[in-house]
């Protein structure tokens, strides 16, 4: 297949601006939380500060660390960001759109957890190992419940394939999927799960008996922790936009002109801003949850998902 | 692949799907008075669901239909158990007889029998939005089985109420109504039933001093 | 000219909201009476009428009389007569015993009233939608009578009634909604596809697999008020925490209407469905219950709960009668019923006196009434030899007639009759012998025990024994005729 220009402008240009918004996706939500808390708020532009420090750090490795430790958050980062390059989060039509398989999206996901799931337990440390297996855990319960509400989700357009999910759901008469309320519902309880939101894990604290994904990152420092927290803001953002693709995905553009993708910008970041507010929301009216409460809350996740899948079945399909 | 059903039906299925949903919801929840407060919503939403058939269909006895749901489903009952649960000061947790995961496992179960079940029956009725049938039979399992899941007594009236609930939206939602005596008929029982079970409340708390009717079990075959 | 249908269900309605105003006056008690008088005469007139001019509607076309429901409206209406006769003296030793408050009597006396009203209207209706209702208030006017005592026990046991009969009178309402469902399509979206007379005509047009499932569900909802296993918990406790007079309803009426109310619905199923699907259903859930109930028998110390299961015994082989259908074991089925509530209703008289006299339930403390009291130790003794089917009485007729009835068209199930009739007679008389005879130091009641309900029935029951009028006879074959 050829690539042509625009297109190719096109990928560079949406995977340039994941690379900017993810950090300011992450930090509107810290300021919408601090405002629902009446808390002053952080500035907008926080997460960019402490990239920027932690990028002017010195990395210090522990004794024990293997290469694996060092190649970790590069492989994760690199993961996160062919994540925000094939969700279509501005056009549906890019070079890379071909490769936005949802499976295949999963799997990204999934190298990433392995990759720093092995470097937290790569030193050794009781709290890496901890962090590391708790992570597992979720990510065992969450992958089966995003592979269902894709499915269900699926069934609609029947593809796999995002773009074409995008382009049937999106261009075509406005019809009302029940199986969709609970495919929606499934999804929002995997990305508060996968991406260490409050009710299964707190993105600020450091409390050793609660924490999981800042248990597997203590060790880390320097630019490989900035990577690392660069990665999960564009995970925050990977997520949203796939939200976003699914369940509102009007306004993506359908052709990879730069002027399609300016026109549909607009949108994206109303959408994106609209999100992070009902995130925030989300994490401060729920409280954090014990651990041993997570695997129940995926279990309810898959169980919906399911659900959408039966509701599908009976009320959407006409003999 | 067809979208061609008019909007009201989306509109009807959209509606079974949250009751389902809120069903679940339910069978899940752990704290009373949030589960009071979700049977008023799946209350306010068998009564959208009822208005819009009644606005299709133009069945008069549909608009008082819906006017009593909201009425008793949404205010008075939900309102009558709040003030049972503070007057009788009940204690906060739902207290499941089997944990609440394997539940959710048994409701899904449920589903899919009830689904199966309706499923050939719904596909020979002319009413569009026939697939609700099928809904509310799940809702009516789902009901049940909260009722008998549960060690508390108000739990398991909302549960009683609940697969009301569920037997209401097959009455409008599957047949577009049944006639105007009985619909009036089934609506006095159910107050009148939840009446009584509010002053049993009351005459069981003196006799066990407590809701729960764990205590409930002297009378056995020995 | 004076419309004796309109009189039947008026009486009880508005003698029980008088009595839930004036319940605690003096003469509240014989207004019970009255009206249950009241009601049994109209009903008789009622009866005379249908058996001369045939069935007719009453209130538009919402209430139907055919021979099939007069037969139980005269029955519920002389059992609720004469409990009201045996319950006058019997509260007022309540009472005097300080169990009961006034109150307590006024609540008693209205609902009973209102019970009566509530299982008349079921009997009589043309709507299903409207028997549902008359069901479910029915079990509400009960729960109310079962919880009269206000002790942890009979509010337990009200508690375990409301809950299991409530579910089981939803599946009853989904049965229902079902059968419109179907009726719909074939009688169209009006106000008639609830009632029986129209779809009685329309049967064979309804679909067969709606139908299947509707009387699946009917089955099981109102089977959990007749007590077909498994949702049979009920109804010992009901039974046992009661009051006398209720548990003699319970058994006499509430259990037959339900039983009815399968009937009608039956009547449907089968002419939709090939083959006998509701039938076998029945006979499948008669004979199960019939062997339960018969097994735990034996096991039971109190002597209103051994009742109580001897109730469900008899209505688990009651739906296999009818199970089978025909004419031969339909006959035998409504006889059968007919039998049971009498006798049943005679037992409970008794043993309410008996329990008073001695102070307790519990069947090992009972002992010697036929010294305290050779009526009331008698009339227990009989009561109990007529309820086990032993000649001359009715019931020896009646599950004759089915056993034959059963060797002949469904031999398979002949062994399990035979046993569970057998467990069931061990059982009871094993129990009942020595609280009858033996010793015993009891001492006399306030108010004397009314004993004239107990021997009018078992006069009747024996008399239908020996010889069954013809006109009764006619009237039996017509009604079991309709049930197909």
């Amino acid at each position: 297949m050829m690539i042509s220009l625009s297109g190719l402008l096109g990928q560079i240009f949406s995977i340039a601006l994941a690379l900017v918004l993810a950090p300011l996706l992450t930090g509107w939500v810290g300021m919408c939380r601090a405002w629902l808390q009446s808390r002053s708020a952080p500035p907008l532009l926080q997460p960019y500060y402490m990239l920027r420090k932690l990028f002017n750090k010195d990395v210090v490795l522990a004794h024990g660390a293997s290469s694996l430790f060092r190649v970790a958050p590069f492989v994760v980062f690199g993961c996160m960001v062919l994540a925000c390059a094939i969700i279509p989060s501005l056009s549906t039509n890019l070079p890379l759109a071909p490769a936005a398989d949802a499976l295949a999206l999963v799997g990204v996901f999934g190298l990433a957890r392995v990759f720093i799931a092995l470097a937290a337990m790569d030193i050794g440390t009781s709290f890496g190992t901890l962090g590391g297996r708790r992570e597992m855990l979720i990510g065992f319960l969450a992958e089966p419940a995003l592979l269902m509400v894709i499915f269900t989700v699926a069934m609609i357009v029947q593809s796999t394939s995002i773009t074409t999910i995008v382009e049937t759901l999106g261009h075509r008469e406005l019809a009302i999927h029940p199986s969709l309320a609970f495919a929606g519902i499934a999804f929002t309880f995997v990305s508060l799960a996968e991406n260490a939101r409050v009710p299964v894990d707190n993105p600020a604290t450091h409390l050793e008996l609660t924490m999981i994904h800042e248990a597997m990152i203590l060790e880390y420092s320097g630019r490989h922790l900035a990577l690392i927290e660069w990665a999960a803001a564009l995970k925050l953002y990977a997520y949203s936009c796939l939200g976003l693709a699914l369940f509102f995905p009007w306004g993506i553009a359908g052709g990879d002109s730069f002027l399609a993708l300016l026109a549909a910008l607009p949108l994206l970041l109303l959408k994106l801003v609209i999100g992070g507010s009902v995130l925030a929301l989300i994490e401060t009216v729920s409280a954090k949850m014990r651990i041993f409460r997570a695997p129940e809350f995926l279990g309810t996740a898959f169980l919906l998902a399911v659900l959408g899948l039966l509701v599908r079945l009976l009320l959407e399909l006409k003999a | 692949m067809s979208t061609a059903l008019p909007l009201y039906a989306q509109l009807i299925n959209l509606f079974a799907a949250v009751i389902l949903l809120l069903a679940f919801a339910m069978l899940a929840q752990r704290r009373v008075l949030l589960l009071i407060d979700l049977f008023a919503l799946q209350g306010f939403t068998l009564f959208l669901s009822t208005l819009v058939v009644a606005v299709k269909t133009g069945q008069h006895h549909l608009y008082w239909s819906a006017g009593l749901t909201l009425l008793l489903k949404v205010l008075l009952l939900p309102w009558i158990l709040h003030r049972l649960v503070r007057k009788l000061q009940i204690k906060g947790e739902v207290e499941p007889l089997i944990n609440i995961p394997t539940t959710m496992l048994v409701g899904i179960g449920l589903v899919i029998i009830a689904f199966n079940v309706a499923l050939p029956i719904s596909q020979l009725s002319h009413t569009i939005t026939r697939g609700t049938l099928g809904i509310a039979l799940a809702v009516v399992m789902l009901a049940f089985l909260m009722m008998i899941t549960r060690k508390k007594a108000i739990t398991q009236v909302v549960g009683f109420l609940s697969m009301e609930n569920g037997l209401f939206l097959a009455a409008t939602s599957a047949t577009y109504g049944m006639p105007m005596v009985v619909e009036l008929g089934i609506a006095l029982d159910v107050l009148v039933g939840a009446i009584i079970l509010g002053v049993f409340f009351f005459q069981i708390r003196d006799q066990f001093d407590s809701l729960d009717i764990h205590h409930m079990e002297r009378l056995k075959d020995n | 000219m004076l419309d004796m249908f309109v009189v039947m269900l008026a009486i009880p309605l508005v003698s029980g909201a008088l009595l839930t105003v004036f319940g605690e006056r003096a003469w509240a008690p014989n207004l019970n009476i009255i009206a249950s008088g009241g009601t049994f005469l109209a009903a008789a007139l009622l009866t005379v009428e249908i058996v001369t001019h045939g069935p007719r509607f009453a209130f538009g076309e919402q209430f139907f009389i055919d021979s099939l429901n007069i037969f139980f409206v005269t029955l519920t209406a002389f059992v609720g007569l004469t409990t009201s006769i045996f319950s006058g003296p019997y509260m007022k030793n309540e009472a005097a015993h300080g169990r009961l408050t006034i109150p307590r009597l006024r609540l008693y006396k209205s609902m009973y009233q209102l019970f009566m009203f509530t299982m008349l209207t079921a009997l009589t209706t043309n709507n299903l939608g409207i028997l549902w209702v008359a069901m479910e208030a029915a079990t509400l006017t009960t729960v109310l009578l079962v919880s009269l005592y206000r002790t942890p026990a009979s509010l337990e046991a009200a508690w375990k009634y409301f809950i299991l009969c409530g579910v089981g009178i939803a599946q009853a309402l989904f049965g229902t909604i079902l059968l419109y469902f179907a009726a719909e399509r074939v009688l169209g979206e009006t106000g008639n596809a609830l009632l029986w007379t129209y779809l009685v005509n329309a049967k064979a047009f309804l679909d067969p697999n709606i139908m299947a499932l509707s009387f699946i569900f009917l089955l099981v909802g109102y089977g959990t008020k007749v007590g077909l296993a498994p949702l049979h918990n009920w109804l010992p406790d009901a039974h046992a925490e009661g009051p006398t007079p209720v548990s003699a309803v319970l058994s006499g009426l509430l259990l037959n209407v339900a039983l009815y109310a399968i009937l009608r619905c039956k009547v449907l199923a089968d002419g939709a469905i090939d083959g006998n699907f509701a039938g076998n259903l029945m006979m499948g859930f008669g004979l199960f219950t019939l062997l339960l109930a018969a097994f735990f028998l034996s096991r039971q110390k109190d002597v209103k709960r051994m009742f109580a299961y001897s109730s469900i015994e008899h209505m688990g082989l009651i739906t296999f009668a009818f199970g089978m259908g025909g004419a031969v074991a339909n006959f035998a089925g409504l006889l059968h019923m007919t039998m049971h509530s009498l006798t049943k209703s005679a037992i409970f008289f008794a043993v309410g006196h008996a329990t008073q006299k001695t102070g307790t339930q519990m069947m090992e403390d009972i002992r010697g009434l036929i010294r305290i009291n050779p009526l009331i130790g008698w009339g227990l003794m009989l009561g109990t030899l007529a309820i086990l089917g032993m000649p001359p009485f009715g019931v020896f007729a009646s599950e004759f007639m089915i056993l034959t009835h059963a060797m002949k068209y469904h031999p398979w199930a002949t062994p399990v009759l035979l046993l569970a009739l057998g467990v069931a007679f061990a059982a009871i008389f094993g129990k009942v012998q020595p609280m009858v005879f033996g010793e015993t130091e009891a001492k006399r009641l306030p108010h004397a025990p009314a004993i004239t309900p107990v021997f009018l029935h078992l006069a009747i029951v024996l008399m239908l024994g020996l010889y069954i009028p013809p006109y009764l006879t006619r009237w039996f074959q017509e009604a079991a005729r309709m049930l197909g």
